[in-house]
C-alpha cells in the first residue's frame, strides 16, 4: 500500500525527498531559540512542570511503536498489525512478571520488558511470512494481526491467569535523575519524575536513527522500500531486509506495549485503547523520519494527556476534552491531504516483490 | 476424454474456513478441552432450538450489512476498513432519532432508517473525497475517521444521552421506539434480540445486487474497481465513482449500526469499538464479495459468535475462541495464494491420473 498517487519512478534515487524540503538553516536556528524561550517561560508554570511527566509517559510506548513502524515501512512492507503487535508484548509482559514477581528479583522488570519484546517479534513472523514469501494483501492480513492478537491474547489470559485481566503489583518506580534535574528549564521538564524504561527507549531511538541513516545496512533498508529491484541487482537479500524491519516492528511494538504495562497501566486488559493506530497516525504525520515521529509522538502525548488531566484541572476544562482526543487524527488527516502532492512515504511500501 | 480440475474462489475460501477451524480446535486441545466437545456445544449455542437461531439471525443481521459494506467498497478497489466508525455513527444518529422523534410507527422506522444511512454515508463520504480528490489512501483515512468517531461518542454519550445508572452507556431505548417487535420474537421462541433489521439486511442485499449487476452505475463501479485506469481510458469517472463507492459503502455500515445499537443492544456502550466493523471483513472474504456470499458467510460467523457463550457456559474455554477462529480465517484468506497452489498442485496430479488412466 502506497500512500499516494503509483506513478512509474523515473529515477533512482533514495529518499530524495528530504534533502528538497530541508529547512534553511537560519529558520532552523530561528525555530530553536524560540522555542528555548518558549521553554523557558512554560517551564516556571505549576500546570507545564505537573503534566510532563505524564506527556513524556503517554508519549514513550508511542514513540516505540511509531518507530518500529518506520522500520517496516522503511523495508516496503506495510503494517496495520500494530495496534495487535503491541498489544502481544503488552501480554507477554504481564504474564511473565506475574509469574516471576513473587521472587522479588530485580531483573523482573527487565525482564518482562524482554519478553515483550521478543513476543512481538516473533508474532509479527506471520505477517512477514504473509506480506514477504506469499506476497499477500497487507493491509487485511494486518488487519488479522490485529483481531488474532485481541482474541488470542485475551484468551490465553483467561485460562492462565483465570480471567481476562492480569494485574501485576511491581511497576517502575519514577525517580528524579540526580544532577540533570536540577539543570534550570530542562530539569523540571524532562529529567523530575522520570520512568528509567523512557531512557532505554530513547535510547533505542538515536541508536535506530544512526542505523537506519548513518550505515550502509540502513541504507540498504531504506532502499528495499524505495527500489527493491535495484537493491537486488546490487545483490542484497530483499526477502531478509524486510523480514528484519517486519519483525523490528513487531519487537518494538511489544516493548511499547510491555511499556505501557509497566509504567502507567500496571494491568493487563485485553485492549490499547487504539495507541497502535494513533502511532501509524504519528508514523505518517512524522513523515517516515525519525526526528519527525519523535515530534509527532510527542505532540500526541501532549494532546493525550491534556485529554485526560481536563476533568481534574480547571484550567483545560474551557475546552471540551474530545478536542484533544480527535485532534491526532484530524491532523494526520490533514498531513495527508497537505502531503498527498510529494508524499514521503517509501514508494515500495505496501507492495510485494 | 479430459477432465479439469481448477481451484476456484469458493473452494479457497472454504479451505479457509477449515483451517479456520481446525486452528480453532488446536487451540482449543492446547488447554485440555476436547475439541469436538468445544464444537459440539459451539454449534448447538448457535442452533440448539428457534429460540437460539433467533439469536444467531440478530448476530447475522448486523454482519450481513457490514460485510454488504465492505465487499460493496472491494467491487470498486476500496478497502473499508472503517465500517466500525461508521456503524458507531450511524448508530449515534438512529439513537438520537429513537430517543427524541415520536411519530407513527411506520413513518418513524423511515426516518430511522434514513438517519442511520446519512449518519453512515457522511462518514464514509470523506474518506472517499479525500481519495478522490487528494489520493490520500482510504485504508488510512477510514482508521482516523474510526477513532474519530470513537472519541466523539466517548464524550457524546455521557454528556447527551446518559443512562440513569452508568456512566458508560447511553438510555435504553423503549421498546416501541426499537426495531424489535413482539411477534418476531414470539416466531422465534422467545428470542428477544431478533428485529426488524433483518427484512433491512435482506432488503439491501436485492438492492446491492441489483445495482452491481443490473444498472450502468454498478458496472461502472466493477470497471473501477478492475482497472481504474482502463475504467478511466473508456470515459468512466473514476474519482465520481469512488466516492460514490464509499458513500453507499459508509451508508451500508450506518444501517448495521442501526440493526446494532437501535435492534441487538438498545443502547450505546462508550470506550468500545464496534468489532463487528472488522468480522465484516471476514464475512466480506469468505462470502467472495458476492451479495448472496456475504449472506451465506454472515449466517455462519452469526452462528460462531453467538454460540460461543454457550460453549463457555458448557466448557471451561473461553468465548474468545469464536473471534480466534474469524481472525485465523481472516488470515488464512490473506494466505489464500498458498491454497491456491496446493490445490492447484493437487488438481494437476489428479489431472495427470485421470490422463493416464483414460490413455491405457
Amino acid at each position: 500500500m502506497a500512500y499516494k498517487h503509483s506513478t512509474p519512478a523515473t529515477a533512482i534515487s533514495i529518499d530524495n525527498t528530504s534533502t528538497k524540503r530541508r529547512l534553511p538553516t537560519w529558520l532552523f536556528i530561528v525555530i530553536l531559540v524560540v522555542a528555548l524561550v518558549l521553554l523557558y517561560f512554560i517551564s516556571n508554570n505549576h500546570l507545564v512542570r505537573m503534566i510532563a511527566p505524564y506527556a513524556i509517559s503517554y508519549t514513550i510506548p508511542m514513540l516505540m511503536t511509531a518507530l518500529g513502524g518506520l522500520y517496516s515501512e522503511r523495508s516496503g512492507v506495510t503494517n496495520l498489525g500494530l495496534e495487535g503487535l503491541m498489544l502481544v508484548g503488552y501480554f507477554a509482559s504481564a504474564l511473565t512478571i506475574k509469574m516471576t514477581e513473587q521472587t522479588g528479583a530485580l531483573a523482573v522488570l527487565p525482564l518482562g520488558l524482554l519478553m515483550g519484546f521478543l513476543a512481538g517479534a516473533v508474532f509479527s513472523i506471520l505477517h512477514a511470512f504473509a506480506s514477504i514469501n506469499l506476497k499477500a494483501d497487507q493491509v487485511i492480513s494486518g488487519t488479522a494481526i490485529n483481531m488474532l492478537a485481541s482474541a488470542l491474547t485475551v484468551y490465553l489470559a483467561r485460562i492462565i491467569a483465570g480471567s481476562g485481566n492480569v494485574r501485576i503489583v511491581k511497576i517502575i518506580v519514577r525517580k528524579d535523575i540526580p544532577g540533570l534535574s536540577n539543570i534550570p528549564v530542562l530539569g523540571p521538564l524532562f529529567f523530575t519524575q522520570s520512568y528509567w524504561s523512557t531512557w532505554i527507549a530513547i535510547a533505542i531511538w538515536g541508536i535506530s536513527w544512526f542505523l537506519l541513516y548513518k550505515t550502509s545496512f540502513g541504507l540498504r533498508l531504506r532502499a528495499c522500500g524505495e527500489h527493491p529491484s535495484a537493491v537486488a541487482s546490487a545483490g542484497i537479500n530483499v526477502y531478509g531486509m524486510r523480514y528484519f524491519g517486519v519483525m523490528m516492528s513487531g519487537a518494538l511494538a511489544g516493548l511499547g506495549g510491555g511499556i505501557i504495562l509497566v509504567t502507567y497501566s500496571g494491568e493487563f486488559n485485553g485492549s490499547v485503547a487504539g495507541l497502535g493506530f494513533l502511532s501509524i497516525a504519528a508514523l505518517i504525520f512524522g513523515q517516515w523520519k525519525p526526528l519527525g515521529i519523535l515530534g509527532s509522538t510527542f505532540f500526541f502525548g501532549i494532546a493525550t494527556t491534556i485529554a485526560n488531566v481536563s476533568m481534574v484541572i480547571p484550567q483545560f476544562g474551557v475546552i471540551p476534552p474530545v478536542i484533544f482526543k480527535v485532534f491526532p487524527y484530524v491532523v494526520t488527516l490533514l498531513a495527508l491531504v497537505a502531503f498527498s502532492k510529494n508524499s514521503a512515504a517509501p514508494k515500495a511500501a505496501g507492495e510485494p516483490f | 476424454m479430459k477432465i479439469q480440475f481448477k481451484s476456484n474462489a469458493f473452494v479457497i475460501a472454504l479451505s479457509a474456513v477449515i483451517l479456520g477451524l481446525i486452528a480453532g480446535g488446536i487451540f482449543m486441545a492446547l488447554i485440555g478441552s476436547n475439541p469436538f466437545e468445544g464444537f459440539l456445544y459451539l454449534f448447538k449455542g448457535g442452533l440448539m432450538n428457534i429460540e437460539r437461531v433467533g439469536n444467531t439471525i440478530a448476530t447475522a443481521i448486523t454482519l450481513m450489512l457490514v460485510g454488504l459494506s465492505v465487499s460493496f467498497a472491494f467491487k470498486t478497489g476500496l478497502f473499508n476498513i472503517g465500517a466500525s466508525g461508521q456503524m458507531l455513527v450511524g448508530g449515534l444518529c438512529a439513537t438520537l432519532i429513537a430517543h427524541h422523534l415520536f411519530i407513527p410507527r411506520p413513518l418513524y422506522l423511515i426516518v430511522l432508517i434514513l438517519a442511520a444511512i446519512v449518519g453512515g454515508a457522511v462518514w464514509g463520504v470523506i474518506p472517499g473525497l479525500l481519495k478522490a480528490k487528494f489520493n490520500v489512501h482510504e485504508v488510512v483515512a477510514t482508521i482516523m475517521m474510526n477513532w474519530i468517531a470513537y472519541w466523539s461518542i466517548f464524550y457524546f454519550v455521557p454528556a447527551f444521552l446518559k443512562g440513569p445508572s452508568l456512566e458508560t452507556e447511553s438510555k435504553s431505548i423503549l421498546f416501541e421506539q426499537s426495531l424489535r417487535v413482539k411477534w418476531l420474537n414470539e416466531l422465534f421462541g422467545g428470542s428477544e434480540y431478533v428485529n426488524l433489521g433483518i427484512f433491512v439486511a435482506i432488503a439491501a442485499i436485492i438492492i446491492i445486487k441489483f445495482i452491481l449487476d443490473k444498472t450502468t452505475l454498478g458496472f461502472e463501479l466493477k470497471a473501477v474497481g478492475a482497472n481504474r485506469f482502463c475504467a478511466e481510458y473508456a470515459g468512466i469517472k473514476v474519482n465520481r465513482n469512488v466516492i460514490i463507492s464509499m458513500m453507499i459503502a459508509g451508508a451500508l455500515a450506518g444501517l448495521a449500526g442501526m440493526t446494532f445499537y437501535t435492534g441487538y443492544s438498545r443502547n450505546m456502550q462508550i470506550g468500545v469499538m464496534p468489532s463487528m466493523g472488522f468480522d465484516g471483513i471476514a464475512v466480506a472474504l469468505l462470502g467472495a464479495s458476492n451479495p448472496i456470499g456475504v449472506f451465506f458467510s454472515a449466517l455462519f460467523f452469526g452462528m460462531l459468535q453467538s454460540g460461543k457463550g454457550f460453549m463457555n457456559a458448557m466448557t471451561d474455554i473461553p468465548p474468545e475462541i469464536a473471534d480466534t477462529i474469524i481472525a485465523t480465517i481472516i488470515y488464512f484468506t490473506a494466505t489464500s495464494v498458498l491454497f491456491k497452489r496446493l490445490w492447484d498442485w493437487v488438481a494437476k496430479k489428479m489431472s495427470d491420473i485421470v490422463a493416464q488412466k483414460g490413455g491405457k
